[in-house]
């Protein structure tokens, strides 16, 4: 059976496709064989972010409802030889995504991949909560900003409530935090909060800090999962966050303003 | 999916049984419009705890004429703000006919007190509180105290806990944007962040109590603060929060 994880924050742009699409490239780059499922319809973005945007001819919404395979809609990845994409629909209503159809899409998956990661639409409306019902582990992406950790707090509310594991009364969905864009610099000038206070208010235990980067919106701006950027801190960050999820013990990093020195500045280090 | 093919028969159900905790209305007399107003009422004083309950009618207290009760105009009444009414409790063989007609189902209640017809008895609300002189047969339903709830998860933004009879007990954070209801009293062992109401069907003894005050509004007995009122004392500390002479009162824990 495969693992299903839904990336989430019931804010719009703290950074989900992005963490979709590196989760999932780092999953499968240590040899698990997975697919990332845009759950965006209407509003596809995946498929940019993993360079794959020209060889979409089939998509989720095709074939929950039976005009294509599942095999015909999938995209293999160019880089990563065990990972598949799932894009969504552009022209299709987000209510084209019924809890049946959606099942049995993620069923066949679950037939022959180790993980299902789910990207979420903004939101807490259909998408959002169909993009979360099966799943078993939740990424929940969140800024370090007052409105972002109050959106994740009412997205982790319906995770308890309306997930299939709340209504079947099986263990509860296992919840990460991951926080994105996040400044040193600014959480010492008190202009944003601090890993601490986040955790705090959320009280779900921390996956990983991705520091804020030009990297992120360059890899983005190429087509490039910012995990393949290996020698970049966000890049290192997602791998960080990537084995802490398959259970590895990774300390972590880049929470603490770096004291640039005379050479870093000249060389734009980092 | 391979269960199955691999374990022969599945059905497609199983029952189990469940103890589900139901608001009962408990019923004087029944006029449809002094009903609605009554109803009404109740509503605005926790309309989000109302929202799409499901209710049942208590007829241990019915004083009315079986005549007078039509259970299509509760139904309906209650249907139109947003209450499910699922079953009957108590009542006649008459009254309980009647319930089975409007497709209500019947819980078994106390005994019945077979009333005699009297002149118009001096009407007096429905739903309100109940009255201190107890007959015997209401006595025997309400002999235990009500168990507190108690809730171990956070109560996350959007969420609502309600206690309907006890007190509520919460061993972890309230967060901003969640609701807590009780009747009884209201423990937060953790920081109370969102709305806590207290004493919510009258109860002006029932006080709050949390590690450390942060809340966006507190309220007893239908007397209320709101977040800027309440900075001044206590905030972000231990406290607990009581009603004395019709003002909300908030002291230190440790001071207690």
């Amino acid at each position: 059976m495969a693992r299903i994880i839904v990336v989430t924050s019931g804010k719009g742009g703290v950074g989900k496709t992005t963490t979709s699409a590196s989760i999932s490239t780092g999953l499968a780059k240590r040899g698990h064989k997975t697919v990332v499922i845009d759950f965006d319809v209407g509003l596809r973005n995946l498929d940019l972010i993993m360079n794959c945007e020209r060889r979409v001819v089939y998509d989720f919404v095709n074939v929950i409802q039976g005009e294509a395979s599942l095999n015909q809609a999938l995209i293999k990845d160019k880089r990563v030889e065990t990972l598949y994409i799932l894009p969504a629909s552009q022209t299709r209503e987000k209510e084209a995504l019924t809890r049946e159809g959606v099942e049995k899409v993620i069923n066949e998956l679950s037939q022959t991949f180790d993980y299902i990661v789910c990207d979420s639409p903004a939101g807490i409306e259909h998408g959002a909560q169909m993009a979360l019902y099966y799943a078993d582990e939740a990424i929940v992406v969140t800024n370090p900003e007052v409105s972002s950790v109050r959106d994740s707090d009412r997205i982790l509310g319906i995770l308890q409530s309306k997930s299939r594991r709340a209504e079947m009364g099986q263990d509860p969905v296992k919840e990460h935090l991951l926080l994105t864009r996040y400044n040193p610099d600014r959480v010492d000038r008190g202009e944003m909060l601090s890993v601490k206070d986040v955790e705090e208010i959320l009280a779900i235990p921390l996956l990983g800090v991705i520091p804020e980067s030009q990297v992120v919106l360059n890899a983005s701006n190429q087509g490039l999962p910012v995990i393949l950027e290996e020698n970049s801190d966000a890049g290192q960050a997602y791998d960080d966050a990537v084995a802490r999820l398959l259970g590895e013990d990774r300390e972590h990093r880049f929470m603490t303003a770096q004291k640039k020195g005379f050479f870093s500045r000249m060389f734009k280090g980092g | 999916m391979s269960d199955t093919a691999t374990s022969g028969v599945k059905q497609s159900f199983q029952l189990k049984s469940a103890n589900v905790s139901l608001t009962a209305l408990e019923l004087y007399y029944f006029d449809n419009d002094e009903f609605e107003a009554n109803l009404r009422d109740k509503i605005s004083q926790a309309p989000g705890f109302f929202k799409d309950i499901p209710l049942i009618i208590s007829l241990e207290k019915y004083e009315g004429l079986d005549s007078e009760l039509d259970f299509f105009k509760i139904i309906g009444t209650c249907r139109r703000h947003n209450i499910h009414v699922i079953g009957v409790r108590a009542g006649n063989e008459d009254q309980r006919r009647l319930a089975r007609g409007a497709s209500l189902a019947l819980l078994p209640g106390g005994t019945v007190r077979e009333k005699p017809q009297t002149a118009a008895p001096e009407p007096e609300a429905a739903a309100e509180e109940a009255p201190v002189a107890e007959t015997p047969a209401a006595a025997l339903s309400t002999a235990e105290p009500a168990p507190a709830r108690i809730i171990s998860q956070p109560v996350r933004s959007g969420q609502q806990v309600y206690a309907p009879e006890g007190d509520l007990i919460i061993l972890a954070p309230v967060q901003a944007g969640a609701e807590v209801l009780a009747a009884g009293n209201i423990h937060v062992y953790g920081p109370l962040r969102g709305r806590a109401l207290a004493g919510i069907h009258g109860a002006e003894s029932a006080r709050v109590f949390c590690q450390s005050l942060e809340a966006e509004l507190v309220s007893i007995a239908g007397h209320y603060k709101i977040s800027e009122d309440l900075q001044d004392n206590g905030w972000k500390s231990a406290v607990q929060i009581q009603l004395r002479d019709d003002l909300l009162v908030v002291t230190p824990l440790d001071k207690a």
